[in-house]
């Protein structure tokens, strides 16, 4: 299969590399990127542990082809700490016990991050709706739910 | 053992501190199995059996080994001979993992038959697509209910074994007059409580990563395993060399619940495919072969009798009880029948057992392997309830255990001491206002809702005896910079185990939470353990890090008092400094202890000049540990769509003393959403040719935010005395107890309609079937 160049920048770095257009972004960003907290849990778009952000919007990068992504902006979970310091979302998971085994995080944190974007002052039922394309097998989302509460307060708190 | 009395308050077991793993997973520096790359690394794919049954009559791999890319393919012939003794010390010598790959036949589908291994996974798989399998198809047994008494469809003819029951029990009074307490009941309760197929779904699927150095005869493996050690010792038997050859580790893993506990043999083939190609094999697996092929669970039912008397005591209970195996069982586990009185005063008890081969997927352990008898006996006390037109809070309360009774003996001979299940269930009742939920159900009748509570109570058998599961071992050891490291036989994969433990030794030794840190998931550093399962962790390997740490106090306290001229009795440990008691000012940091222990140990008297170091193997004084706990579930089904709306989830449990609520809250959480999943959403099923229908998260449906309550916990803390830190485990818990509540909320909503709901799951479609045959849609 004649392989084609990609050119993204991830996290605010350019990457480049020359894949095969069958290759997903998920396997370019963990192979090719070595970014490897973006997770593969079910490689057919349902529990979400792959998303990432693109051009502003969440999308699962296991249904999308690297070479889809040529030119575009992408955030993934590596790239919401800034030196050091953990974003409000993922604080709030911390503090709320919002993850166990840690592996559907990565996906929850970046969805509940562009959720939070789209929604500042989500009601529950948003909370919900929105985080329905995500599945976790530990926390019963018990302290997902809290924890996104907590996150949109914090950042309300900060943007006030 | 002598257990140490701690010389320090407690000042982290107790508190919800923050988890030590949260900022490397919340920030994708987490390792699991397919974030690891090694020069020169290879990645394997599977070929499996689409049919459930059939003789394999060509298998060509040919064209498949001729693509660019594709370094080998293997089929049985290539690992014939090559491996060695393949059990695990849990399982015991005889239960052996089967064959790498098919020999000549295929007993269910996903049954592997060749291995590639390529340059890449999307060559590997491409090469699958390559090999010709011709097969010759033949009819399979698929219901369990039947497959034991069916001689002509033999899941392992291939093996010449003439029968489908793997473990054929019959009939047992574990009471001399258990016959004479039925004829002479007022009442005589029989029914059919069957409970679905559902899987364990950890996030992460398997995987593994072998690596063969030749040179060295060395094997370096990194799995999703729960348990690195056994993993070990397998493979060092598996492959003919010893224990010291072989290093596993897995420093994160995404979740097992019972399924990761044993080695797999497609593990095996990996491990095998690497030796012979001298080069690191990756393998991980993707989601429908996790769904199809990575182990299945639950898929029991029991013929259940209860003979009640005219006061509503049960004087006897009994069980005919089938399980369903699959083909080839990873973990045979069933229901344990000497546990279905559960924490009721039921003197009497009886059981048959049968244990059934079927052409599906073998059995894996599933977060309380053994749940069957809770659903069995709960779903069957709600049925009695139902059948005598009596309130089932007021029949649990007849007979349930209370603190009063105990020690009590059930007629299977164990022994309860420090349970609380009449208790949980008042806490339970209150937290939800039994006497207004009844009201409100009333009303909601009348105006044709449906509304019903489900109740469940439990005992749970923490940190069994079973074979291997006994012991664990911690080495403590304070560093030379004064902080602690803890060495762990554990794996976690989600229990938060370095977080619990290191509040553990943080607590014995008097120093800061932040400066323990626990080594666990690898086996070159840290002492054997059999592997995190079985809900033992808290109580074995708390135990043990607990002890350790023990006696490396008392190592420092004998150092301090050295150079401080004082004696130890005299010297107490608060935030890491060492100080005599009423003068602070004459203290040592930790820091200044390890020097004066390590860098000038010549100076002090020889019995106290050995370092700061401890290793302790520690096993609990009885086996089980026992918990407990309620579970109430009030739910609503809509009338036009059939569909169960869980309004309250309640549970109030008892596993003793906490080393840190967030975790056991977490833990019931993860568990209890399991057991809705279970009942209402989640149903791994086969048609009647052994076809697996739900291989995909489109078909198998795991509970999401939008289904899912918020679940209240009430705790009840009573120490436990089979381990100095008063703890008991509660992995599990949430899991048994939430299958029966969630099932018997459903049963009590549509109770009123005339209906029986005694088998699982209750779907909308399963509610609306109910609802028609009832004449009530």
């Amino acid at each position: 299969m004649p392989e084609l160049p990609v050119s993204v920048i991830v996290n605010g770095v350019s990457r480049t590399a020359v894949v095969e257009p069958r290759k997903t972004l998920a396997d370019f960003l963990r192979d090719d990127c070595r970014l490897t907290g973006t997770h593969l849990g079910c490689e057919h778009g349902v529990c979400g542990a792959c998303t990432v952000i693109l051009d502003g919007r969440a999308v699962r990068s296991c249904l999308v082809f690297a070479v889809q992504a040529e030119g575009s902006e992408i955030t993934t979970v590596e790239g919401l700490a800034t030196d050091g310091e953990l974003s409000a979302v993922q604080a709030a998971f911390e503090s709320e016990h919002g993850l166990q085994c840690g592996f559907c995080t990565p996906g929850f944190v970046v969805s509940v991050t562009a959720l939070l974007e789209q929604h500042p002052d989500p009601t529950d039922d948003e909370i919900r709706e929105g985080l329905s394309g995500n599945l976790c097998r530990c926390t019963g989302y018990q302290g997902i739910l809290r924890a996104v509460r907590v996150a949109a307060e914090a950042t309300k708190a900060r943007t006030a | 053992m002598t257990m140490t009395t701690p010389g320090t308050a407690a000042r982290y077991i107790g508190q919800s501190v923050r988890r030590k793993e949260d900022r490397r997973l919340l920030t994708g520096h987490g390792l699991y199995v397919d974030d690891v790359s090694l020069p020169g690394m290879l990645h394997a794919a599977f070929l499996r059996s689409e049919v459930a049954k059939a003789t394999i009559t060509k298998l060509d791999v040919t064209a498949a080994r001729a693509l660019p890319g594709v370094v080998a393919v293997f089929t049985w012939e290539d690992f014939n001979g090559r491996f060695g003794e393949a059990w695990h010390s849990m399982l015991g010598e005889e239960l052996i993992v089967p064959p790498p790959l098919a020999i000549g036949d295929v007993r269910h589908v996903g049954d592997p038959i060749a291995l590639v291994v390529a340059e890449s996974r999307y060559l590997a798989e491409d090469a699958l697509d390559l090999i010709e399998l011709d097969l010759d198809v033949v009819t399979p047994a698929v219901d369990y209910a039947t497959a034991a008494a069916d001689t002509e469809h033999l899941v392992h003819a291939g093996w010449g074994l003439p029968s489908n029951a793997m473990v054929d029990v019959p009939f047992m009074p574990l009471s001399g007059d258990l016959d004479e307490a039925f004829a002479a009941a007022a009442h005589v309760i029989e029914c059919t409580i069957r409970q679905n197929r559902y899987v364990p779904v950890p996030m992460e699927a398997r995987g593994i990563v072998a690596s063969w150095t030749s040179g060295r005869d060395e094997m370096e493996i990194v799995a999703a395993t729960q348990s690195v050690h056994e993993a070990r010792n397998f493979f060092a038997r598996y492959l003919g060399i010893p224990e010291g050859n072989i290093t596993v580790s897995a420093r994160d893993v995404g979740g097992g619940f019972g399924q990761k506990m044993f080695v797999f043999r497609e593990e095996c083939a990996v491990v095998l495919a690497s030796r012979l190609l001298e080069r690191p094999v990756k393998w991980i697996e993707d989601r429908r072969e996790n769904l199809m092929a990575a182990g299945h669970s639950r898929n029991e039912l029991g013929k259940v009798r209860l003979a009640i008397d005219d006061d509503h005591v049960i004087q006897a209970i009994a069980i005919d009880h089938v399980a369903d195996v699959g083909a080839y069982p990873i973990c045979p586990a069933v229901a344990d029948l000497q546990l279905l009185p559960g924490p009721y005063k039921i003197p009497r008890l009886g059981f048959s057992m049968s244990m059934v081969w079927t052409n599906t997927m073998g059995k894996a352990a599933y977060r309380g392997p053994w749940m069957f008898e809770t659903t069995a006996r709960e779903m069957a006390i709600d049925h009695a309830a139902r059948t005598l037109g009596i309130d089932p809070v007021e029949l649990r309360r007849k007979n349930l255990l209370s603190s009063p009774d105990l020690p009590f003996t059930s007629p299977a001979g164990n022994v309860f001491q420090e349970i609380t299940p009449l208790e949980t269930l008042d806490q339970a009742l209150e937290m939800l206002d039994y006497e207004a939920f009844r009201a409100e159900q009333a009303a909601a009748r009348a105006e044709g809702r449906l509304l019903g509570l489900g109740i469940c109570v439990y005992v749970e058998p923490t940190s069994m005896n079973v074979p291997s599961l006994g012991t664990e071992g911690a080495t403590v050891r304070i560093e030379s910079s004064g902080k602690v490291v803890a060495y762990l036989g554990t794996t976690s994969h989600g229990q938060s185990i370095e977080t619990t433990m290191a509040q553990i030794v943080a607590d014995q030794l008097g120093v800061s939470y932040d400066d323990v840190t626990v080594v666990q998931g690898e086996t070159q550093s840290t002492p054997y353990g059999p592997g995190t399962g079985g809900s033992r962790t808290a109580v074995v390997a708390g135990g043990a890090a607990r002890e350790a740490a023990l006696v490396v106090r008392d190592k420092v306290l004998a150092v301090a008092a050295h150079s401080l001229e004082a004696s130890p009795a005299d010297l107490e440990i608060e935030h890491g400094n060492v100080f005599v008691k009423g003068t602070p000012t004459k203290s040592l940091t930790m820091r200044d202890v390890a020097k004066a222990a390590y860098t000038h140990a010549q100076d002090l008297p020889a019995d106290i000049g050995t370092g700061l170091e401890a290793t302790v193997r520690f096993r609990p004084t009885q086996f089980p540990t026992w918990s407990n706990a309620t579970h109430l579930c009030v739910v609503e089904i809509d009338r036009d769509t059939c569909i169960p709306r869980i309004l309250r989830y309640i549970v109030s449990e008892d596993c003793g003393r906490m080393i840190n609520p967030g975790v056991v809250e977490g833990q019931i959480f993860g568990g209890v959403v399991q057991g809705i999943g279970g009942v209402l959403l989640e149903d791994f099923v086969y048609d009647a040719d052994g076809n697996p229908l739900t291989t995909t998260f489109v078909d198998y449906l795991l509970p999401t935010t939008t289904e899912v309550p918020m679940i209240e916990i009430g705790h009840i803390e009573t120490d436990s005395t089979t381990n100095p830190g008063g703890y008991k485990g509660m992995g599990e818990g949430g899991a048994i107890g939430a299958h029966a509540a969630v099932a018997n909320a459903v049963g009590d909503a549509l109770a009123h309609l005339g209906i029986n709901a005694n088998s699982t799951p209750l779907g909308p479609n399963d509610i609306h079937r109910l609802l028609v045959e009832a004449g009530a849609d």
